[in-house]
């Protein structure tokens, strides 16, 4: 993998290249053996006083008596959200900052990807000790462990668990919840998610194969029937009035017709009445890219993740089980991965060929054949950088993209310090014309690494809209 | 909510005559109610109490664990809660072996509430019903002053662990003043280590001292005492007199009570009513501070009981398998991880056991020779009386750090489990940290509940503004909180607030990008600081 990057560099360096980029690079270059594999969750309950001991959440009812966790219906909770999140806004308006976090949109579930839990959390803030920080000698780092029974001499291994496979794991706070919180988001996201939800939609939707079906139904006066019923269907009747007419011999010259002289039949009458139709919708693919490589690093990463988050959301709220979503991560090499939480999770490290990914997603889209029954979108995250200097191929793959894609999104965070315009990527999506061209299948948002929640909501209007 | 029937009833009641005779005390009444999922989604925010009063934090709470439930199921939910009487819940389902198993399980957490000294407080009212006043009184206020009532239970809640617990008990135990006269207390607390900073060796005479004299007259052994103090120190009486005078600086740990007596704020006409909420919330926190103190030895002591009692019960015949199982399943140590129930049973069975043999003795203690301890018997068989006076007189703290020793970590296999990351392989590897006590017990005693140890200095306090100082004990305080908390108890100051503490600072090793957590190489180097809260503004400054 690092020769062959080693050998990419070379010639990009033998087309000529500024010392100063060359140096860029080979930092890259340098984490290019890295894993990409998720983190790990971060130590749970993180000075959560009265949480208690690690491992200890449950009580004597799910101890002794298995007594399952109680079930609440959605729409109810949905209304007493809105409740809360009212109170919320008084109390910004009584001087205080807001309490309500409406969070944990995504579950970052394993294999069946994804599912939108909207539900709101507050802290009790309390003066309370932070044992996540400790000094060194006291098992700092590692954290002071947990408990353990059974046979094996100190330092041995006594289990394993993978990194990316660890969805069931004891001890309740699991995987994703560290990392999860820190893309909590902020109230106004849900209400600004309702928002989108009542204004926008995916842009340039079209009828495709309508396929799939939400078990919704609208009533609508379709079905037509004889004799009696609701709204007279006056062509219907009139025509068969007609050939009742016909049959009977009463209309012997067509060119001269009398309607005072025919013969109706009660029968004859066709009127319309309500009926249930299952309405079919068209149907959305979505592709998430990312770039992981080395140069994502810290706030980039969690820019792209974090607006990828609320788009992913927003998506899962507004088109469940209409849209689908695929993701690829991309370094100098592209790949997809199977989950939003593996795609959420994964680590950076590595060159960049942002090509790459537009390649993979052309590449599926035609083999699978997806641009027949799919209205397709792309949304790629990046902090600009491009070892591809002059984007040629990037462009290439992205200019044959719009010729099925229905929007492609890009998003650039670029870092602190520099001008995201300026970024590998902007430059040369800007020489594209692309942008220009085509302002309705592409779009661009630069933001800088600074950028707040609300600037991320902001970008996706832009990228959506 | 309804009650259990008569017939599940008479089985409670045949429980209760057996835990009796095995030693167990607790009240005769006792309440056992069925509960559906709904009442326990409407329970479990507010600690199982039904008359706790509505707070929208707890609306929050029920609609997150809805959420969560998908995600991670669990439920935070005690089946016994502390009242007069005692009230618990039961699912509907379960064979009447199961519900003896249980009911002893319950009437041994009753005999916990009951007789733990550190449940002393709640001895004498009825939580539930003090609750429903609380409840009804909350509810008025919200009628008339609306939203603000909930911002006024937010921040008390915000302090509600700086609630002086322990002060309290002391108080319950021993009266302030009682036994000694304030001049006696002036004399060994103030004048002889503040005034006259004696020796240790000379103070220590000094108390051995009036010991004599108590000894030598109960009635007058105080007075001949101070006699030959005074010919000692003529200024002593001069100095008494007027530190009787004199406002005395009250150093107070418990922040809520402060407030209450001491903000001008609270005290002012219109806002009166606040004070009230503020005594709620205060006593709910107190009412709650042993539950959390005292897990694992209240499973631990559930858990010990409901196996003794079971297996002498002759209503259950046939039902051992069952029981062996359901058993098991609550009281088995997992691999990695700690079980309070499980480690709490085993102590609880260990020190009734050493106890039993006399191994609780100097004879014991200062045996060297490894063969000799293993087959020391004094043959004392005081074990069961020795574990009814350990339930009575400790807790979760004392319990991990008197009775958990190397005997038994090893006879029960226990380690310290670490987790590290395998970069060649992307796993995480689960290790035997440490096999030592020593480290078992830290690491115990770290996960216990502690809240930081702050203080009011009103010397510090200036132009009405309150300085709080926090004892540093090893680790900082969660910065995010610090704010909204402080702002919180400006508010109910009424004028500024300083917060001394201690902030950490990482010299973190740089590490190459992508690579793991740097975390190895961290320094961490204790500063410390001053938070201010002035107009909802937070600063900071280094001191």
């Amino acid at each position: 993998m690092r020769n062959k990057l080693l050998t990419y560099l070379e010639e990009l360096k033998a087309a000529g290249m500024s010392p100063q980029r060359e140096a860029e690079l080979r930092a890259e270059l340098e984490t290019a053996d890295d894993p990409h594999a998720p983190p790990a969750s971060v130590a749970e309950g993180a000075g959560t006083e009265g949480s208690g001991l690690p491992n200890f959440k449950g009580g004597d009812l799910t101890f002794l008596q298995q007594i399952p966790p109680p079930y609440v219906n959605a729409a109810v909770l949905a209304k007493s959200l809105d409740e809360l999140l009212e109170r919320d806004r008084q109390r910004e308006k009584d001087g205080f900052p807001r309490k309500i976090q409406v969070g944990k949109l995504v579950k970052p579930g394993k294999g069946n990807a994804g599912k939108v839990v909207v539900v709101p959390t507050t802290v009790e803030e309390k003066l309370i000790h932070d044992s996540t920080i400790r000094p060194t000698g006291e098992g700092g780092g590692e954290g002071s462990g947990t408990g353990g029974s059974g046979e094996g001499e100190e330092g041995e291994v006594i289990g394993e668990q993978p990194v990316r496979g660890e969805a069931d794991q004891p001890g309740g706070a699991g995987p994703g919840e560290g990392e999860g919180e820190n893309h909590e988001l902020e109230s106004t996201a849900y209400d600004l998610g309702k928002t989108l939800s009542e204004k926008f939609q995916l842009p340039n939707l079209k009828d495709k194969g309508k396929k799939r079906s939400f078990t919704r139904y609208s009533y609508d006066l379709t079905d037509k029937n004889r004799g009696f019923g609701q709204v007279l269907d006056k062509k219907a009747t009139l025509r068969t009035i007609v050939e009742t007419n016909i049959a009977l011999g009463n209309l012997p010259d067509l060119s001269d017709i009398d309607p005072t002289r025919f013969l109706i039949a009660p029968h004859d009458k066709i009127y319309r009445v309500l009926s249930p139709e299952k309405d079919y919708e068209p149907q959305a693919m979505l592709f998430f890219l990312r770039d992981y490589s080395g140069s994502m690093e810290g706030k980039a990463t969690e820019l792209v993740v974090s607006q990828h988050v609320l788009i992913y959301s927003w998506l899962l709220y507004q088109y469940a089980g209409q849209a689908e979503t695929r993701f690829i991560l991309h370094d100098t090499e592209a790949r997809e991965v199977p989950d939003f939480y593996t795609y959420y999770n994964s680590r950076v490290a590595g060159g960049t060929q942002v090509s790459s990914a537009f390649k993979l997603v052309n590449d599926i889209v035609e083999k699978e054949n997806l641009a027949r029954d799919y209205n397709i979108y792309v949304f790629h995250g990046t902090d600009g950088d491009d070892w591809d200097d002059g984007g040629m191929k990037a462009v290439a793959e992205i200019s044959h993209m719009l010729g099925y894609a229905s929007r492609v999104g890009i998003t650039v965070a670029a870092h602190a310090g520099q001008d995201g315009v300026m970024t590998t990527v902007a430059r040369f999506m800007n020489t594209s014309g692309l942008l220009k061209s085509k302002p309705g299948l592409i779009r661009m948002d630069i933001i800088q690494e600074d950028a707040d929640e609300a600037r991320l909501i902001e970008g996706i209007k832009k990228l959506i809209s | 909510m309804e009650l259990i029937n008569q017939h599940t009833k008479r089985i409670m009641e045949g429980c209760k005559e057996r835990a009796r005779s095995a030693g167990l005390s607790f009240t005769d009444e006792s309440l056992e109610y069925l509960v559906t999922n709904r009442d326990l989604l409407e329970l479990s925010p507010k600690v199982m109490i039904p008359t706790l009063y509505d707070y929208w934090v707890h609306d929050v709470e029920v609609l997150r664990e809805k959420g969560k439930y998908e995600l991670y199921p669990h439920n935070p939910y005690e089946t016994v809660i502390n009242t007069r009487p005692p009230i618990s819940f039961y699912n509907d389902n379960n064979p009447d072996w199961l519900n003896v198993m249980i009911f002893y399980h319950v009437l041994a957490h009753i005999d916990f509430f009951q007789n733990n000294l550190y449940f002393r407080h709640t001895w004498d009212y009825d939580f539930t019903g003090q609750a429903l006043s609380d409840k009804r009184v909350i509810a008025k206020l919200r009628a008339e002053k609306g939203r603000w009532v909930d911002y006024v239970i937010e921040f008390a809640r915000g302090i509600d662990n700086l609630v002086d617990f322990h002060g309290g008990l002391t108080e319950l135990f021993m009266p302030r003043g009682a036994g000694c006269s304030s001049r006696l207390n002036y004399y060994f607390d103030v004048f002889l280590q503040s005034v006259k900073k004696v020796p240790v060796s000379d103070y220590l005479k000094e108390v051995s001292r009036y010991n004599d004299c108590l000894k030598h007259d109960a009635q007058l052994g105080e007075k001949s005492f101070f006699v030959e103090a005074e010919r000692r120190y003529p200024e002593l009486e001069a100095h008494f007199s007027r530190w009787e005078r004199q406002d005395k600086p009250v150093v107070r740990r418990d922040l809520l009570r402060y407030l209450l007596d001491h903000s001008s704020f609270l005290a002012r006409d219109e806002n009166v009513w606040m004070r009230s909420i503020l005594e709620i919330v205060r006593k709910t926190s107190v009412f709650f501070q042993p539950q959390i103190r005292t897990k694992i030895m209240n499973e631990g002591w559930a858990s010990y009981w409901h196996e003794q009692l079971f297996l002498k019960d002759d209503r259950i015949r046939g039902h051992e398998v069952d029981f062996a199982r359901v058993h098991a399943g609550v009281t088995s140590m997992p691999r990695v991880g700690i079980n309070p129930y499980a480690l709490g049973m085993r102590l609880f069975c260990q020190i009734e056991e050493q106890a039993d043999k006399g191994r609780f003795s100097f004879d014991f203690q200062r045996l060297a020779d490894a063969d000799r301890r293993r087959h020391f018997d004094a043959g004392t068989a005081s074990g069961g009386d020795y574990i009814f006076s350990v339930r009575e007189n400790l807790c979760d703290y004392l319990f991990l750090k008197n009775y958990l020793d190397q005997d038994f970590l090893d006879r029960y296999k226990l380690f310290v489990a670490g987790k590290r990351l395998d970069q060649q392989r992307m796993v995480w590897q689960y290790y035997v940290k440490s096999r030592r006590a020593d480290d078992y017990r830290a690491m115990l005693l770290d996960s216990l509940y502690h809240p930081p140890v702050i203080t009011v200095d009103q010397e510090k306090g200036v132009e009405g503004s309150l300085y709080l100082v926090h004892a540093f004990e090893g680790k900082q305080l969660v910065h995010e909180y610090i704010a909204n908390t402080l702002m919180g108890i400006e508010y109910l100051w009424g004028g500024p607030v300083h917060l001394e503490t201690s902030d950490a600072r990482l010299a973190a090793t740089p590490s190459g990008p992508g690579s793991p957590e740097g975390v190895s190489g961290r320094v961490v180097a204790w500063q410390r600081v001053l938070y201010s809260m002035n107009e909802k503004v937070l600063s900071r400054k280094n001191l």
